[in-house]
């Protein structure tokens, strides 16, 4: 196994080696790339760009995804910006200085030659979105304009208003639909993928749910390309969209593929408060702002009382009697701390009972400064579509009270484990994007998404999967008629057959529910050994539950998004105890992941260098067994470690 | 608040299909439509389970609708509510829309977007890859990866980056589609070819662009553009008829040089 977690990290000097990898990979003629066919599964940033940029080189491509459309993909909501090196506004701003922001944003648990070469490629990102006619904010100069994000003090984030996601979606999509016009891509909408074929050992192909018909299909391909998101729906609350999951993720790791760091989620500060029981997803406010918005709580309780019966209203509470937290505990970054600092600061002030709203679970997000400073126009333009979308959700005008924010899941920088190459332990099975673990370490930085999946996309995986393919060009098509086809497509209809024939009681949702109050409740924001061992137990009395009480309407041969939801919710029940059990082993605090028995005096993370400075990487060993742990140990060649300062 | 709802049933893009009536309690002012739409499916559902609700007749199973981000960017929303598209609150997409913005006991009708361009599927499921079609035939910059000279080479007039803005905000949901009685798709494809007009770098092929996607539209079916601006009224994220007229000036320009 350790030969198999070979990160391929190249030697030499930190600046060199992306270059230096690049010149010793082999590449593959035009003429032999049109004999090899590569399937993507997913359409986000990562997957659209990288079968944008593989159908450009020649390559027969298959994309894979979902929606009703590529453009629907789930990446289309992100909306603060993308970071990315240039230094344009020559406030010092280097390649190193994001990859240094980056490595310590993710608390020294990400390897330092794959995120050097994140920020590398950054620049070339920003190029490519504006050739393609991304409408980025501009200076009325006519230049980019840049805004600031959470852990760093340059400002290096690139926007397109707070749509930037959705620009940098349509840029990629766009590329996509030329490549399909040109008919160097196939793209398969409204499809899915639920298994993953191997022959001798190495990914040969994937098998599909057509979700109009049901009709279960088979592609082969030289190689298949994961790019499918995280896996935060596990948590039922969530701020991705309802149809965002693990299952590619997971369907590949039972078939061999490391998992990488599953535990390691990330919480958002920023997100709309929970109304309710009839909630169905949180909906996130961008971090950016926080450029503009300041954090804080009463600083009496009897302000809080009035606060939550309605009798004052926040803007109302004098100055003086306003604890503005992430200023007096950080004062060097203030309110533009890093996500998991913000979140634990806020939960923390909830937990003292200082939280604003009935339920004691929301703080303030206020721009009262701000609008005095620069004027309701200037925020309008800024931040004008996250504040109509406050108002619509909440009905309270954001431009008059302070927001009520509270953080809720949004990001997984757990994944398939990769290397260098992108490549996972499977041999030709390549995962990019936010579906593997590579690049965050344990907690990601705001704007940090994007960079990533459009680098891997647009710039990694089509010069690193070339190496696999050079070796394939003898390699005929693979023919689906090969019996390891067969033998998945079986097990697949057999596995929805039996969710039919379950007819039990309760709805799929029911179960989505109970999990996901389990991992908030345990394997959340705060974690510790009591809450997890329970974790394990509970989800695994659900998973039981679930093949013997769920009831599964319809019929496969039809449109039946219950089943979708069902096949889903059967992996979330797994998936979920890994997460738990990887949480379990890490006995440390590190970014996003905090083992409440790990923490300073003052309630900061506490790491422990000597015994987890590794990825826990989890193999699958069969149903019911306990998942073995390999570890591959993290070298800081360039980096001092330092616990992380964010207070001068 | 309680409601009924009459909703649009159809197994299939070939079953004729019907109005569903169903009544539903308890729900929260708070709640967003779609939300309603989970516990209408979780009651709908729990009728299949139970034997004495099956005995009644009660087996219309869960209304397939469309949903993903839930929070207005997507654009995978479809429902029409109320004769609007997106329902009564404007600027938002379905998802965003409120159970306050209705009255307690108000009889609610949920029907799909009804347009030839966009066949059902399924109940309140569309298919909307005809869009998809006209993108790909022209909706892009004809660049590849790579090789591209830096981002601040070439400055762009901060409100044409703005205008480009605003068209690139479509969330390409069909709303516009769905409320034209023409059944016209000049918003939706104006739009792009909107956005990409006003920068330089799509200028280089703006003719051709336009050309090539008014074409697509044509031999897909939708109807003519007569000017109601009822495509702009319904549009959740108020796209201007102004880049229709836009559009309209690049096909001309493209058609005379031809």
């Amino acid at each position: 196994m350790s030969e198999k977690l070979n990160s391929k990290i190249p030697e030499g000097p930190l600046s060199e080696k992306w270059t230096k990898h690049k010149s010793q990979i082999r590449v593959v003629s035009p003429a032999n790339k049109r004999k090899l066919e590569v399937i993507v599964v997913g359409t986000g940033l990562g997957g659209a760009s990288a079968a944008a940029a593989l159908g450009e080189l020649g390559y027969n491509v298959k994309v894979f995804c979902i929606s009703d459309s590529p453009r629907r993909a789930h990446s289309i909501a992100a909306q603060g910006g993308i970071n990315a090196a240039k230094n344009y506004p020559n406030d010092n701003d280097s390649v190193y200085r994001l990859f240094y922001d980056t490595i310590k944003g993710g608390d020294y648990r990400a390897r330092e030659g794959n995120v050097y070469r994140l920020a590398e490629v950054s620049n070339l990102i920003i190029d490519q979105c504006v050739a393609q006619g991304v409408p980025f904010a501009r200076e009325y100069g006519g230049l980019l304009d840049n805004r600031s994000f959470g852990g760093s003090q340059v400002s290096r984030t690139f926007y397109a208003r707070g749509q930037t996601g959705q620009q940098l979606l349509l840029g990629a999509y766009a590329a996509l639909n030329r490549q399909i016009h040109l008919g160097n891509v196939k793209s398969y909408n409204r499809s899915e993928m639920l298994d993953l074929v191997l022959i001798d050992g190495e990914a040969k192909g994937i098998i599909v749910r057509d979700l109009i018909t049901g009709e279960i299909q088979r592609h082969g391909a030289h190689a298949v390309v994961i790019a499918t998101g995280g896996y935060g729906n596990v948590f039922f609350l969530s701020t991705n969209a309802m149809n965002s999951n693990g299952s590619a993720v997971w369907q590949c790791y039972k078939k061999g593929a490391i998992f990488g760091n599953p535990s390691f989620t990330q919480i958002h500060p920023t997100c709309i408060p929970v109304h309710g029981e009839q909630q169905s997803k949180l909906t996130l406010m961008s971090e950016s702002l926080r450029n503009d918005g300041r954090i804080w709580v009463p600083k009496k309780k009897e302000d809080v009382e009035k606060l939550r019966t309605n009798k004052v209203l926040a803007s109302q509470i004098p100055e003086e009697d306003r604890d503005y937290y992430l200023e007096r505990r950080y004062p060097a970054f203030g309110n533009l701390v890093p996500r998991d600092v913000a979140s634990r600061a806020a939960k923390e002030r909830c937990d003292a009972g200082y939280g604003v709203n009935d339920t004691g679970l929301a703080v303030f997000l206020d721009f009262e400064s701000a609008i005095e400073r620069l004027g309701k126009h200037v925020i309008e333009e800024r931040y004008g579509n996250l504040f109509q979308m406050y108002e619509k959700i909440t009905d309270v005008n954001p431009y008059q009270e302070p927001m009520m924010i509270y953080p809720a899941i949004h990001y997984t920088m757990g994944g398939i484990w990769v290397d260098y190459n992108l490549e996972s332990t499977i041999p030709s099975l390549f995962a990019i994007g936010e579906a593997n673990f590579s690049d965050h370490g344990g907690n990601r930085l705001g704007a940090s998404a994007l960079m990533q999946g459009l680098a891997d996309g647009y710039f990694i995986l089509p010069y690193t999967i070339g190496d696999s393919l050079a070796g394939k060009i003898q390699v005929p098509k693979t023919d689906t008629n090969h019996p390891a086809f067969a033998e998945v497509e079986k097990t697949v209809k057999d596995k929805i057959a039996k969710l039919f024939a379950i007819k039990g009681k309760e709805p799929v949702d029911h179960f989505h529910k109970e999990l996901g109050h389990i991992m908030w409740d345990n394997v959340g924001m705060g974690r510790n050994e009591k809450g997890l061992k329970k974790a394990i137990v509970e989800i695994k009395a659900l998973r039981e539950e679930f093949w013997k009480n769920v009831y599964v309407p319809g019929s496969n041969d039809e449109f039946n998004q219950e089943l979708e939801k069902a096949l889903k919710v059967a992996d979330n029940l797994e998936l979920g105890e890994l997460m738990a059990i990887d949480a379990l082993d890490r006995f440390e605090s590190c970014g996003g992941h905090f083992r409440e028995e790990m923490q300073t005096e003052e309630g900061e993370t506490k790491r422990d260098d000597e015994n987890f400075m590794h990825v826990s990487c989890w193999e699958y060993v069969g149903d019911n067994k306990e998942p073995v742990m390999h570890k591959e140990h993290l070298h800081y060649e360039f980096v001092q470690l330092d616990t992380r300062n964010y207070k001068d | 608040m309680d409601f009924t709802l009459k909703v649009w049933r159809q197994k299939n893009a070939k079953d004729k299909g019907y109005f569903g009536t169903y009544q539903i309690k308890d729900i929260s002012p708070d709640s967003s439509f779609l939300e309603m739409m989970d516990i209408l499916n979780d009651q709908l559902v729990r009728e299949n389970i139970d034997p004495v609700a099956v005995s009644k007749g009660c087996h219309d199973g869960p209304v397939a609708f469309d949903n993903d981000c839930r929070e207005g960017i997507c654009g995978i929303c479809s429902l029409y509510i109320n004769g609007r598209a997106h329902g009564p609150d404007d600027d938002i997409t379905t998802c965003q829309l409120h159970m306050r913005k209705f009255k307690d006991g108000e009889t609610i009708t949920i029907e799909p977007w009804r347009s030839a361009g966009m066949p059902v599927i399924k109940d309140l499921v569309v298919s909307r890859n005809a869009l998809d079609q006209i993108l790909q035939a022209g909706g892009y910059v004809s660049v590849n990866t790579g090789g591209i000279p830096d981002a601040n080479a070439i400055p762009i007039r901060r409100e044409n980056a703005e205008e480009s803005m605003d068209a690139a905000s479509c969330v390409g949901c069909g709303a516009c589609i769905a409320t034209c009685k023409n059944g016209s798709a000049m918003l939706f494809v104006s739009a792009r070819v909107s956005s990409l007009a006003l920068l330089p770098q799509g200028r280089v092929e703006a003719a051709r662009r336009a050309k090539a996607m008014v074409s697509k539209m044509d031999e897909l079916g939708f109807g003519a553009c007569t000017n109601t601006q009822a495509c702009e009224m319904e549009c959740p994220k108020r796209i201007s008829i102004t880049h229709i007229a836009r559009m309209n000036r690049e096909f001309l320009l493209a058609k005379i040089k031809d």
